[in-house]
């Protein structure tokens, strides 16, 4: 498929680097945890998790992002999608646990949402720097139960998810779903690992991607070879034993860079 | 099993350059779980390339339009892919390199020798990247001297990739025979382009790109049939086969083996679902073994 052309209908700021644009269209059968390819146009198209079906939520990070957040309500950009596995929806009477840091909250929270929906009891451990950086706390908070960790301790407890995960009966959930920074998810990782509950665990990660489509092979993980956008972005803990997960990834060249 | 210059591939079906190929993971899932008959490697160039920038490939109603940009981390950041290929995949490895001229090419097959490549394939091809690929692969003195000086620093074979946007493909053939390749591959993609009408930009990163999938099988079925007529050495097709039908007429134009690229949008497992269809037809329409097809088409006038 070619770009589609979204309008943005909404922005919304949600911390000084990161904002929500809304978007028409919007993606009816949204899997909750798939992504677009956001097209700024004559710059570059990066990926970006879908927060809800009409959204994306992008924090400022480089020349792409930051062209993004120059445009305005009523400007366009080109959308590819939604591509890629999503999270597994839990079914009625399952007690899930999400685990979000930083704008990893962004494709969680959709997800959370759908799982409410769906009759299941919804927990969430959210993390963030510093208070001002929780993302999405209301929609989370507004389904069950929530912990909160920042680094700087400005709210909630001081310290990563991890340090709130420790205190937690792992073995009460039947899903625990995480998405955030890469250090913090091989975090989760190790200790979902120690406590044998990687089963019932799943990844949304983060690679390089170039075609987004499963087709040019730049977003491989090791040892498995399974393609992030299109075997993922969401992998099952199981997966990802013995991955390249918090060791390494590839840059735009396929060079490996430490994590 | 299937013999193909000296390589030894169960079936003749063989993973595209640049298509799942830039880690040594991914090809061993596309020999494993994808039953090729051999992998070709992503190509692989002197100095590192990040590459074009995205969009650099997009699905198209008939096939689809990338330019990726050659993006490679060199040969030395290549070399460790490489040999887990060769320990994991068990099927041969080829590969792919790229250069932007003799000397380049011979410095890059060199450094890539100590991962034991089963066999190189130059690509003279790539319609997208400056100074590299077409820019080479559309002069016959530049193609032959490539050939020539990769032949002279390797003892393993090289094949030549060809690109079909030239005036005679089979004059870039026969300089390809003429530098000692010791088979042919056609065709890299076919010269495109499309253009966002919302906004007037043309959608690559790169403006325009090369075309592959169904659009090119037709271009590619003629450049193989040609060049079968024209070359001693064999000749692999490669453009647009997604089905064992589409391999069978490859083979039919000519083709010893076929490549298989684009496809694998659609399931990794394609090559041992087409290796699988062959030997089905074969059997069905009685044929002893696969080269009673191979160049079939041109007998039957
Ligand atoms: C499946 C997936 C979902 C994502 N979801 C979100 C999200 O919901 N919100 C959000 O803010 N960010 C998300 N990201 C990250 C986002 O894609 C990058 O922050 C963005 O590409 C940065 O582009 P840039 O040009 O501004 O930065 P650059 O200056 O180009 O680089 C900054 C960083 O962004 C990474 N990056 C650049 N281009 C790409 C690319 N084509 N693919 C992957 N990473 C790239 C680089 O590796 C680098 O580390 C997601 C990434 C993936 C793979
Ligand atoms: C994403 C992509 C990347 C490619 N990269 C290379 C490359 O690095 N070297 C090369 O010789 N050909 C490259 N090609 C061309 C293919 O190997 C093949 O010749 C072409 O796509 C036609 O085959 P297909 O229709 O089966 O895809 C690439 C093609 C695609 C789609
Ligand atoms: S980005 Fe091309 S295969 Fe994933």
């Amino acid at each position: 498929m070619l770009p589609l052309n979204a309008k943005i209908t909404q922005i919304t700021e949600e911390s000084p680097a990161v904002r929500t644009f809304f978007f028409d269209p919007r993606f009816e059968d949204l899997e909750p945890g798939q992504f677009v390819m956001v097209w700024i146009r004559g710059v570059d198209e990066i990926p970006m998790g879908l927060s809800r079906n009409n959204s994306i939520t992008v924090q400022n990070v480089g020349e792409a992002t930051s062209k993004l957040f120059e445009l305005k309500e009523g400007d366009s950009f080109g959308l590819r999608g939604p591509f890629g596995k999503g999270f597994t929806l839990p079914v009625k009477g399952d007690k899930i646990l999400i685990i979000a840091g930083g704008v990893g909250a962004a494709p969680l929270s959709p997800y959370a949402e759908a799982a409410f929906a769906a009759g299941a009891e919804v927990h969430t451990i959210l993390g963030a720097r510093s208070a001002g950086d929780l993302l999405f706390e209301g929609r989370f908070e507004a389904l069950g139960n929530i912990y909160v960790s920042t680094d700087d301790g400005s709210k909630g407890v001081k310290g990563f998810v991890t340090d709130v995960l420790k205190g937690l009966d792992v073995a009460a959930y039947d899903r625990i779903a995480v998405c955030g920074p890469e250090i913090m998810m091989s975090s989760v990782f190790r200790l979902l690992e120690e406590r044998k509950a990687l089963e019932k665990a799943e990844f949304s990660l983060h690679r390089y991607f170039k075609c987004g489509i499963g087709v040019c092979g730049a977003c491989c993980i090791d040892q498995s070879g399974l393609r992030v956008c299109k075997d993922g972005p969401v992998f099952s803990g199981v997966q990802l034993i013995g991955s390249e997960l918090g060791k390494y990834s590839r840059d735009a060249s396929g060079r490996r860079v430490k994590i | 099993m299937y013999t193909l210059t000296g390589l030894k591939l169960k079936n003749p079906t063989i993973l595209a350059a640049g298509v799942l190929g830039t880690t040594g993971a991914s090809l061993c899932r596309v020999a494993r779980e994808g039953g090729a008959g051999a992998v070709v490697t992503k190509s692989i160039g002197p100095a590192p390339k990040t590459g074009h920038s995205n969009p650099s490939m997009v699905r198209l109603d008939c096939g689809f339009l990338n330019a990726m940009g050659l993006p490679n981390p060199s040969y030395p950041g290549f070399l460790q892919e490489l040999v887990f290929a060769k320990k994991n995949s068990s099927v041969p490895v080829i590969a792919s390199i790229f250069g932007g001229n003799p000397a380049e090419f011979a410095e890059v097959a060199e450094g890539l020798l100590p991962s034991n490549p089963d066999a190189f394939e130059l690509n003279v091809s790539c319609p997208h990247a400056e100074g590299y690929g077409a820019a080479v692969g559309s002069n016959p003195c530049l193609v032959e001297a490539v050939t020539a000086a990769v032949k002279d620093v390797v003892n393993v074979p090289v094949w030549v990739k060809l690109t079909p946007n030239v005036a005679d493909i089979t004059s870039i053939g026969t300089a390809a025979e003429s530098g000692g390749a010791d088979a042919v591959v056609a065709i890299n993609t076919v010269k495109g382009m499309v253009i966002d009408i919302e906004s007037g930009y043309p959608v690559l990163g790169n403006r325009s790109g090369g075309l592959s999938g169904k659009a090119v099988k037709p271009v590619a079925v003629k450049c193989v049939y040609d060049l079968y007529t024209a070359l001693e050495i064999p000749v692999i097709g490669v453009g647009g086969v997604s089905s064992w039908e589409d391999a069978v007429e490859m083979m039919m134009a000519g083709a010893a083996a076929v490549q298989v690229g684009s496809a694998v949008y659609d399931r990794v497992d394609i090559f041992s679902e087409i290796g699988a269809g062959i030997e089905t037809f074969l059997e069905r329409k009685g044929y002893s073994n696969i080269k009673k097809i191979i160049g079939l088409a041109h007998e039957m006038v």
